[in-house]
C-alpha cells in the first residue's frame, strides 16, 4: 500500500486535468463527482497508507519515481518521503481538504465557473501534497510555488472585479518575495553542503556546522524568509487579509487549513538548521509573538467577518511560530492540526452566514441570527471556543503545549509566555465579539432569510465541529521526527500557571460579553477618547503596514517604471540619429553653390591649418 | 551530408515556395509547410545519431576558398542538435502562425522565412568562422525583409534599426574573425578560419581581450543584452507574428550559442577576466528590462522587454561557466524559445483580431475568449518560472550554478523572479481580467482560439511540460558538449577561480 504514495498527488492532478481539458463542458454533477471524488479517493489512499505505515513500525518510507534532473552532483528526484510529520500533513490536507471540497459542491453550485473552481482546487491539493511529501527542497519548492499559483488563481477567481485581481496579484507577489529568499537559501545550501535532499542536508549540517555558525544563520534566515511569506507573518503578512476576496471555501482550505501553514511545516522540516542557529530560532519565536499580538489587536477592530477570521489565522500561525521558536516542534505541528479543524470550521460557517445573507460581510449588519442560522451558530460557537482555547476543546490542548514550552524554555521565555497569554485574552475577546455581534442581540437587517445548507454543506460542518471538540485527544506520531532534540515536552509547572492559562481567555470572552451583550461597557463611549480612536484607526488599518509598503516600495517602483517607460537606452541611440541629422543640416547649409564662398572657406581653412602647424 | 540536407532543404523549399506563387496563391504556404515537416523529419534522423561519445555527430568539410583558408565546414554536436531541433520545431510553428495572417506576396514571405531558418541552422552548424559569418548575414537579410514588408505601422523604422544594430555589431565580429585568421597566419604560417585551428591559438592578453570584445558585442547585440537591446522592442512590435516567433524563438538564441561555442572557448583568459562584468551586466539586464517591461502598454513591446530580461539568465549562466549554470543557460534557451514564441503568437493573434496592441484598450476578455485566456495564463506562468515547466529548470539551474561563482550578481538576478511575477500577472489582469472594456472594436471580432491555433499551442505546452518534469533527455544531449568545453578551458581555470573572491560572499558579508 505504501508504494501507492505516488497516487496521492496524482489523483487530484488527474481530477485537475480532466476538469481542465473538458473546459467546463461537463454537467455540474459530474464536476462535483470528479472534483470532490478525487480528493476523497486521495484521503482513502492516505488513510490506508497511514494505517500500514504506523503498523509497520518503520520511521521512514521513501519512494522514488524518477530523477527530475541530473546535472553533475545536482540530482533532485521526484521522490516522496513519508515520516510522522508528512503523514500528519497529508492526512490534514486530504481529510480537511475533502470536507471543504464536499462543502464547495453545495456552496459554489450556482457559480457559472463551477468546473474552473474545482480544477483549481484539485490542482492546489496536488501541489500541497507535493510540498509535504517532497524528499528534497527543489521538489518542495515545486509544491511551494504550485500552491502559491493556485492561491493566486483562486483569490482572483471572480476576475470581473479588478479589486479581486489586485488582491490575487498582491498575494502572489508578496509571497514571491519570500519565495525568492528561500530560493537563494537553496542555492547557498547547495553550495555549502552539496545536496538539496532534506535528510542528507540535515545530517551534513549537523556534522559540518557548529552551533551558531554564520552559514547556519544565513541559511536558516533565508528559509525563514520563505516561511514568513507563505505563512503571512511579519513583515510579509499584508497579503492574507486581502486574500479574503476569494470564495469562502478557498479561505478555509488555502488561507486557513493548509497553504498558510506551509511555513510552519518548512521550519519544522528543517528544524535541525534552526537549532544550529539559536538566535534565528529565537527570532522565529519573537516574530511569532509580534505577529500574534498585532493580528489579535487588528482582529478586534474589523467589521468584515472574513477579515476577522483572516487576522485570527495570522495570529494563530503566530502561535505556531512561537512554538517553533522555543523548540516545541511537535506542539506547533499539533496546533497546526487543531487549527486546521477549527479554523476550517469557522470559515465554512462564515461561508454559510454569507451565503444565507446574500453576500453580507459586515458583522454589524447581522445580529440575533442564533435561531435563524442554527448550524452556523453552533459551528461558530464550537469553533470559537476551540479558537479561544476553552478547556478541553482541541485548541486548548495545543495552545497549552506551546505556551508551556515557552514558559519552560527559560531566559526570555517568560516574556514570550506573558505575550502569548495576553494574545489568548485577545483571542477570546475578538472571537466572541464576532459570535455575540452576529448571533446575539437584536437583528439589524436581513430578517427573513433561512439558512441555506444542504447535505453537502452541513456534513462537513458537523464533522469539523466534532474534530474541533475532540481533536485535542488525537496523538500525532511525530516524536521520531523531532526526537533527536530534547526529550518530549513534559512540562511541570505550578497550578497557578495552569490556572492563569485557563482563566485569561475566559476573561477575554467576558469582556466581549460586557461590551456586546450586556451593554455594561460601550464601544461608542470608548471611542470618544482621542487615544482610543487613534488606536482603533491604527489597528483597523493593520498597523499601517499596507500604507507603508505602498509608499516605500510600490509607489517608487511604479514611479520609476513610468519615468523610464521609453527606455533610456533607446533615447541614447536616438540621440545619435538626432545629432547626425542636425550635423547633416548644418553642413548642407555650407553647400551654397557660390564659387566665391567656396574659395573663401578654402582659404580660411588653409590659414587655420597653417596656424595650427606653426603653433605645434 | 545530413547537415547539408538540413540547410539545402530550406533553401530549395524557399525558392520553390516563391516560384509557386504564380501558379496558385495557396501554394507557397503549403510548400512551406511541407518543407518544414521534411526538415523536422531530417532533424529526427539527426537525433537518432549517436551523440553519447561527445564528439561531432555529423560533419561536412570541403574546401571553399582555399587561398584564404576558408572551408565549407559544417558539424553538429549535442548542443547544435538541440538548437537545430528548436529551430525546426519553431519553423513549423511559424509557418502555422503565418497561415491565415499573410496573404500579400505570400511566396516571397515564405521564401524569406525559410531562408532565415536556413541561415540559423547554418549558424548552429558552421565551424569555419568565415562560413559562420556568412550564415550570420544570411539569416539577417531575409529577416529584414520580413519586418520591412509585412510589418505594422512603423515597419521601416524598425527594420532599419534592426539592420543597423546587427550590421554594426556584425562588423565588429567580422573584424575580430579576420584578426583571428591573421593571428593564425602569424603563428602557424597559413590563414585559417577553422574553429579547431583557432582554438589552438595563444593570443596575448590585451589583444585577446579586444578580439573577445568584438565577439561579445556581436553576440550580445543578438542576445540581446542591455545596452545593445534597443532594436528588439521595435523589431518585435512591428514584425508580423511569424517574424516574432523566429526572432524570439531562435534568432536570439544564436547570440547565446555564439557565446558558448566561440566567445568563451576561443578566449578563455579574457573571458575569465570579463566574466564578473558580464554577469553584472546580465543581472542589470534582468532587472532593468523587467522594470521597463512593466511600464509598457504595447503588449508586444512588453513581451519583447521580458525576452531581454529572461535572456539575462542565459548570459548569467554562460559566464558562470560551470556545469549547472551552462545546462541552465541551454535549458533557458530552449524553454524561452517556446514560451516567448507562444506569447508573441498570442499577442499577434490578438492584434490580428482586434487591430490593436494597446493593453489599455483591452480588458475582461476571459469571458469571450476563455481558451485564449487559459493558454496565455499557461505561458505567462511558464515565463515567470513556475516549477514543473521548462523555464524553471533553466533559470533555477542557471542561478544555482551562478551562485557558486558570483553571489552578488546571482542574488540580484534572483530578484528578477519577483519582477517577472509582477509583469506577467499584470498582462493577464490587463487583457483578460477585470470588467469587459468596450473599446473601438466589436466583441464578435474577438474569436476564441480555433482548432488549428490550439494544436500549435498544445504542442508548445507539451514541450514546456516535458522540459519541466523530465528534462533529462535535453540535459543528456548537451552534457558531453558542455563537459568537454569546460575541460578545454580548464587550463585557465586557475584564473577563473579567483573571481568569487572579487565579490564578497554571503558568509563574509554577514
Amino acid at each position: 500500500m505504501q508504494e501507492l504514495i505516488w497516487l496521492l498527488p496524482t489523483l487530484p492532478l488527474l481530477g485537475f486535468l480532466s476538469l481542465a481539458l473538458t473546459g467546463g463542458s461537463l454537467p455540474k454533477r459530474a464536476v462535483a463527482a470528479i472534483g470532490a471524488g478525487s480528493i476523497g479517493a486521495a484521503f482513502i489512499v492516505a488513510a490506508l497508507i497511514a494505517v500500514e505505515f504506523l503498523g509497520s513500525g518503520e520511521e521512514v518510507f521513501v519512494y522514488q519515481t524518477w530523477v527530475w534532473m541530473s546535472v553533475g552532483s545536482f540530482t533532485p528526484g521526484i521522490t516522496f518521503y513519508l515520516d510522522g510529520l508528512s503523514l500528519v500533513m497529508m492526512l490534514i490536507i486530504t481529510g480537511v481538504g475533502f470536507l471543504i471540497h464536499l462543502y464547495s459542491t453545495g456552496f459554489m453550485f450556482d457559480d457559472p465557473s463551477y468546473s474552473r473552481f474545482f480544477s483549481y482546487m484539485n490542482l492546489f491539493v496536488a501541489a500541497m501534497l507535493m510540498l509535504v511529501l517532497a524528499d528534497n527542497l527543489v521538489l518542495l519548492y515545486l509544491g511551494w510555488e504550485g500552491v502559491g499559483l493556485c492561491s493566486y488563481l483562486l483569490i482572483g477567481f471572480w476576475y470581473e472585479n479588478p479589486a479581486n485581481g489586485y488582491a490575487a496579484r498582491k498575494a502572489f507577489v508578496v509571497t514571491r518575495v519570500g519565495d525568492t529568499s528561500m530560493a537563494i537559501g537553496l542555492f547557498l545550501l547547495f553550495r555549502e553542503l552539496g545536496t538539496l535532499n532534506i535528510q542528507e542536508l540535515m545530517v551534513a549540517a549537523q556534522s559540518e556546522w557548529q552551533i551558531g555558525t554564520e552559514m547556519a544563520v544565513a541559511c536558516s534566515l533565508l528559509l525563514l524568509g520563505g516561511a514568513v511569506g507563505k505563512s503571512a507573518q511579519l513583515p510579509l503578512q499584508t497579503w492574507l487579509p486581502d486574500a479574503m476576496a476569494g470564495p469562502t471555501p478557498i479561505s478555509a482550505l488555502i488561507h486557513a487549513a493548509t497553504m498558510v501553514t506551509a511555513g510552519v511545516y518548512l521550519i519544522a522540516r528543517t528544524h535541525v538548521l534552526f537549532e544550529l542557529a539559536p538566535w534565528v530560532q529565537m527570532l522565529v519565536a519573537w516574530i511569532g509573538l509580534a505577529t500574534l499580538l498585532m493580528a489579535g489587536f487588528t482582529a478586534l477592530t474589523q467589521h468584515d467577518i472574513k477579515r476577522i477570521l483572516a487576522y485570527s489565522t495570522i495570529s494563530q500561525i503566530g502561535y505556531m511560530f512561537l512554538g517553533l521558536g522555543v523548540g516545541a516542534w511537535s506542539a506547533s505541528v499539533f496546533h497546526l492540526m487543531t487549527h486546521a479543524f477549527f479554523k476550517a470550521l469557522l470559515f465554512l460557517a462564515a461561508g454559510t452566514v454569507i451565503y444565507s445573507l446574500h453576500h453580507e460581510h459586515d458583522i454589524f449588519k447581522m445580529g440575533g441570527k442564533r435561531k435563524q442560522l442554527p448550524i452556523a451558530f453552533w459551528s461558530f460557537l464550537i469553533g470559537s471556543l476551540a479558537l479561544a482555547a476553552f478547556p478541553f476543546t482541541s485548541g486548548y490542548f495545543s495552545k497549552d503545549e506551546i505556551l508551556l514550552a515557552a514558559y519552560a524554555s527559560g531566559g526570555s521565555g517568560v516574556w514570550l509566555w506573558v505575550g502569548g497569554v495576553f494574545g489568548a485574552f485577545l483571542t477570546g475577546a475578538y472571537s466572541f465579539r464576532l459570535v455575540f455581534v452576529v448571533f446575539f442581540g437584536a437583528s439589524r437587517g436581513h430578517h427573513d432569510e433561512k439558512e441555506k445548507t444542504g447535505f453537502a454543506m452541513a456534513t462537513p460542518l458537523l464533522v469539523l465541529m466534532l474534530l474541533s471538540l475532540v481533536g485535542g485527544w488525537i496523538q500525532i506520531p511525530v516524536e521520531s521526527v523531532f526526537s533527536h532534540g530534547a526529550a518530549h515536552e513534559e512540562h511541570r509547572v505550578s497550578a497557578l500557571i495552569h490556572g492563569i492559562m485557563i482563566v485569561v481567555p475566559l476573561l477575554g470572552i467576558a469582556v466581549s460579553y460586557l461590551f456586546f451583550v450586556s451593554g455594561a461597557l460601550s464601544a461608542e463611549k470608548l471611542m470618544s477618547y482621542k487615544f482610543a480612536k487613534f488606536l482603533h484607526r491604527f489597528w483597523f488599518s493593520g498597523w499601517y503596514m499596507d500604507a507603508l509598503y505602498q509608499r516605500v516600495l510600490v509607489n517608487p517602483f511604479v514611479w520609476l517604471a513610468r519615468l523610464n517607460r521609453n527606455d533610456f537606452f533607446d533615447a541614447l541611440y536616438n540621440s545619435v540619429i538626432i545629432i547626425s541629422r542636425s550635423a547633416h543640416g548644418l553642413i548642407v547649409k555650407s553647400q551654397t553653390g557660390y564659387l566665391g564662398w567656396y574659395l573663401l572657406s578654402m582659404a580660411a581653412g588653409l590659414i587655420v591649418v597653417l596656424a595650427v602647424g606653426v603653433y605645434l | 551530408m545530413i547537415l547539408l540536407a538540413l540547410i539545402s532543404i530550406l533553401f530549395v523549399g524557399g525558392l520553390i515556395a516563391w516560384a509557386s506563387e504564380s501558379v496558385d496563391a495557396n501554394f507557397p504556404r503549403i510548400i512551406a509547410l511541407i518543407t518544414v515537416i521534411v526538415e523536422l523529419a531530417v532533424v529526427c534522423l539527426l537525433l537518432l545519431q549517436d551523440s553519447s561519445a561527445g564528439g561531432w555527430v555529423a560533419s561536412v568539410d570541403a574546401a571553399w576558398i582555399p587561398r584564404f583558408g576558408i572551408s565549407f565546414y559544417l558539424a553538429a554536436d549535442g548542443l547544435s542538435v538541440l538548437m537545430i531541433a528548436l529551430t525546426a520545431f519553431l519553423g513549423l510553428i511559424a509557418v502555422g502562425s503565418a497561415w491565415s495572417e499573410i496573404h500579400e506576396r505570400a511566396g516571397f514571405f515564405y521564401f524569406n522565412l525559410l531562408w532565415t531558418l536556413a541561415g540559423v541552422i547554418g549558424v548552429f552548424t558552421a565551424l569555419d568562422l568565415f562560413l559562420f559569418f556568412f550564415f550570420w548575414e544570411i539569416m539577417l537579410i531575409p529577416m529584414y525583409f520580413i519586418i520591412a514588408i509585412w510589418g505594422h505601422e512603423n515597419k521601416n523604422y524598425a527594420a532599419m534599426k534592426f539592420f543597423i544594430f546587427t550590421q554594426v555589431s556584425g562588423m565588429l565580429m567580422l573584424i575580430a574573425i579576420v584578426m583571428m585568421a591573421y593571428l593564425h597566419f602569424v603563428e602557424f604560417g597559413n590563414l585559417s578560419f577553422k574553429y579547431q585551428d583557432l582554438l589552438n591559438l595563444s593570443v596575448a592578453n590585451p589583444l585577446q581581450f579586444w578580439i573577445m570584445l568584438g565577439f561579445f558585442i556581436g553576440f550580445a547585440t543578438k542576445l540581446p543584452s542591455v545596452p545593445f537591446h534597443a532594436w528588439l522592442p521595435d523589431a518585435h512590435s512591428q514584425a508580423p507574428t511569424a517574424g516574432s516567433v523566429i526572432l524570439a524563438g531562435v534568432l536570439l538564441k544564436t547570440g547565446a550559442y555564439g557565446l558558448i561555442r566561440f566567445a568563451i572557448p576561443l578566449f578563455p583568459e579574457a573571458s575569465a577576466q570579463f566574466a564578473p562584468f558580464a554577469m553584472g551586466l546580465a543581472a542589470f539586464s534582468i532587472l532593468y528590462c523587467a522594470k521597463v517591461a512593466f511600464a509598457q502598454s504595447d503588449i508586444k513591446r512588453l513581451i519583447a522587454y521580458t525576452s531581454v530580461s529572461h535572456m539575462g539568465f542565459v548570459t548569467l549562466g554562460i559566464y558562470a561557466w560551470n556545469e549547472q549554470a551552462l545546462q541552465g543557460a541551454v535549458m533557458t534557451m530552449l524553454a524561452h524559445g517556446l514560451s516567448a514564441a507562444a506569447l508573441f503568437m498570442l499577442a499577434g493573434g490578438l492584434q490580428h483580431r482586434i487591430h490593436t496592441r494597446n493593453m489599455n484598450e483591452m480588458g475582461g476578455f476571459w469571458i469571450h475568449a476563455p481558451r485564449m485566456a487559459v493558454v496565455t495564463m499557461f505561458f505567462s506562468i511558464a515565463a515567470l518560472g513556475m516549477p514543473g515547466l521548462g523555464n524553471f529548470v533553466g533559470e533555477f539551474l542557471a542561478l544555482l550554478g551562478a551562485f557558486q561563482v558570483n553571489v552578488l550578481a546571482t542574488v540580484a538576478s534572483a530578484f528578477g523572479l519577483i519582477f517577472a511575477s509582477v509583469y506577467s500577472l499584470w498582462v493577464i489582469q490587463k487583457i483578460f481580467q477585470g470588467g469587459y472594456c468596450d473599446s473601438h472594436f466589436e466583441v464578435s471580432k474577438l474569436r476564441d482560439l480555433d482548432r488549428r491555433e490550439m494544436s500549435y499551442y498544445a504542442l508548445m505546452m507539451f514541450g514546456l511540460i516535458w522540459m519541466g518534469l523530465y528534462p533529462q533527455p535535453f540535459l543528456d544531449l548537451a552534457e558531453p558538449v558542455l563537459t568537454s568545453l569546460l575541460a578545454s578551458t580548464q587550463s585557465v581555470a586557475a584564473t577563473l577561480i579567483p573571481i568569487p573572491t572579487l565579490t564578497p560572499t554571503m558568509g563574509a558579508g554577514l
